[in-house]
């Protein structure tokens, strides 16, 4: 078994850190895991966007056109990827960002309000745990429990007082995703 | 010691830092930058040398300066970087020094870009520098072979005190995979040809000038025997697949590790498909890829590679003409995803040994990112 997934946004919106938090916790529970950045010049004032890949086979290719799981943080990588999530795939979409909704039927949708979540936690920094909190939600590659402890152990000294606003924003993003109001906005 | 989830440029660098790199020098460029980051602080921590030169063409002098002293020396860079040190490389086979050299390669020609690519196969497996040799060329396809190779590199640097290479490309040197470390080593001794001060012992001479023709050519003799040892003892290579395989892809560094997933997807569908990964570039393992073909068994080799078709040519050379051999590159920054591999080893399975020429032109209808 083996889960491709894409997360992208504007810089500073923690794609990259997102996704790597994900490939730790991955490792640390005993599966095979790459990731890789997007480093060319879009990184400068563009999007930035990482591919992760969790497996409990070894892993050949560390890209994939077509990924399990993609997380959009803003509009231009709603555009990108919303044709891209295989079928019968998952498409995070940040809805804070992104007022568009999703045309496609053969795929789940889940918007969470990310940034308002973020925010209301005490900083817009922690958009990108709103959404993975919902990515757990609806694919349970590994457990919330699981990804809290691992990002205890990776969230860098400078932040560690937002640890506890961290895991809250993680729950809400999780909630947000299995709420009824955002499945029936999913299904228009 | 356990693993850790490990970027490939940081990687190679504190392998290289645990087999006991004591000088690294070296000029920033992208996509290798974060190693000689990682050695700005680590080498200073540990009282070694670690120096920013003003351009590669410094940077590989003082590989040679620091080699001939007797000091485990190493460079990076990438594409057009390397293609500036070309003089040093060669000077410092021509010394029988040894040096460890990165590149991480990126898109070609001229300045290119600076996505994945694998355009310096002929840069280092056949010109890294003017005369007659090669240097040994090592091809990581994940970040622990990548760990591992570095540290090789050092050692077959000495015993054959030669160049070599350890090629990756912007995939390898950007992604994180979890991998182990190799402990930290004691920084070997000076080797008793280096010039160390003569003292009381015989005076040592590192040069590559050989006036006379007669005793160039009595190097050039005793150059290609050191050679021709490390073409019969260094080979190595993955087989992946390959005991009852009827079509083989043969593909080094990320490409084969793309490839692999390839064989995975198509061998589920019950196709005889397996994998032949060089590991050296040189010495290319020319004798087992030509008892391959000579199996008997083989309908068709596939060459895939992020260039038009380098290795390419040694794959010919060594399987002949009695299994055909076909190609699908990518070139300029594209990366090849599994699907096109495997399409194209498809299409050469339904064809019977015969590729289609949408094939061959790259139209198989995958997009690029």
């Amino acid at each position: 078994m083996q889960t491709s997934i894409i997360i992208s946004g504007f810089g500073g919106q923690g794609a990259l850190f997102a996704g790597q938090l994900l490939a730790y916790a991955g490792m640390e529970h005993g599966y095979h895991v790459t990731w890789i950045p997007s480093y060319g010049p879009e990184m400068r004032g563009g999007t930035a966007n990482c591919t992760v890949i969790i497996s409990d086979e070894p892993i050949g290719a560390p890209l994939v056109n077509y990924p399990d799981i993609a997380v959009a943080l803003n509009l231009p990588s709603f555009e990108k990827y919303q044709p891209l999530v295989k079928p019968g795939g998952l498409f995070v979409v940040n809805s804070s960002m992104v007022t568009a909704v999703a045309e496609r039927q053969d795929i789940d949708v889940v918007y969470v309000p990310a940034n308002e979540i973020a925010e209301q936690q005490g900083t817009v920094k922690m958009t990108n745990m709103a959404t993975l909190g919902a990515l757990l939600a609806k694919r349970p590659i590994l457990s919330l429990e699981a990804v809290q402890e691992t990002l205890r152990g990776h969230l860098p000294a400078s932040k560690a007082k937002l640890l506890q606003a961290n895991f809250r924003v993680l729950e809400l993003g999780y909630a947000a995703a299995t709420q009824p109001k955002v499945a029936q906005q999913s299904s228009i | 010691m356990s693993k850790e989830l490990l970027k490939g440029n940081i990687a190679i660098a504190e392998a290289a830092v645990r087999a006991g790199c004591e000088a690294y020098f070296g000029y920033p460029i992208t996509p290798q930058t974060e190693l000689l980051e990682h050695m700005s602080s680590r080498m200073l921590e540990l009282g070694r040398v670690f120096l920013q030169s003003e351009s590669e063409v410094a940077a590989i002098n003082m590989v040679y300066g620091a080699a001939s002293a007797g000091a485990r020396a190493m460079t990076s860079s990438s594409s057009p970087g390397i293609s500036l040190m070309q003089e040093g490389l060669s000077y410092i086979v021509g010394s029988e020094v040894p040096a460890v050299i990165v590149d991480v390669v990126r898109g070609g020609p001229g300045l290119g870009n600076i996505q994945p690519s694998q355009g310096d196969y002929n840069q280092l497996v056949k010109s890294a520098g003017h005369g007659d040799y090669h240097p040994i060329v090592l091809a990581p396809a994940n970040i622990q072979e990548a760990i591992d190779l570095t540290v090789l590199a050092f050692d077959l640097a000495d015993v054959y005190r030669t160049l070599v290479f350890v090629v990756a490309d912007g995939t390898l040197g950007q992604m994180m995979e979890p991998a182990e470390l190799p402990p930290m080593r004691a920084l070997r001794p000076r080797p008793e040809w280096a010039l160390t001060g003569k003292g009381e012992r015989p005076q040592n001479i590192i040069s590559s000038i050989y006036l006379s023709a007669d005793l160039l050519e009595a190097f050039n003799q005793k150059l290609q025997a050191k050679l021709a040892l490390i073409a019969q003892r260094e080979v190595r290579y993955e087989a992946y697949q390959l005991e009852d395989a009827e079509y083989v892809v043969v593909a080094f560094g990320t490409v084969g590790r793309i490839a692999k997933t390839a064989v995975q997807n198509l061998r589920r569908q019950g196709i005889a498909v397996g994998l032949f990964r060089p590991i050296t570039l040189w010495p290319f393992p020319e004798k087992q890829l030509s008892e391959l073909a000579d199996s008997g068994r083989i309908k068709a080799f596939l060459v895939t590679e992020m260039n038009a078709g380098q290795m390419l040519q040694d794959v010919r050379l060594a399987v002949g003409r009695d299994v055909p051999v076909h190609f699908y590159g990518r070139m300029g920054g594209v990366v090849p995803m599994p699907e096109e591999i495997e399409t194209a080893l498809a299409e050469l399975v339904n064809g019977n040994g015969r590729l289609p020429k949408t094939i061959l032109e790259g139209k198989n209808g995958h997009p690029t990112r």
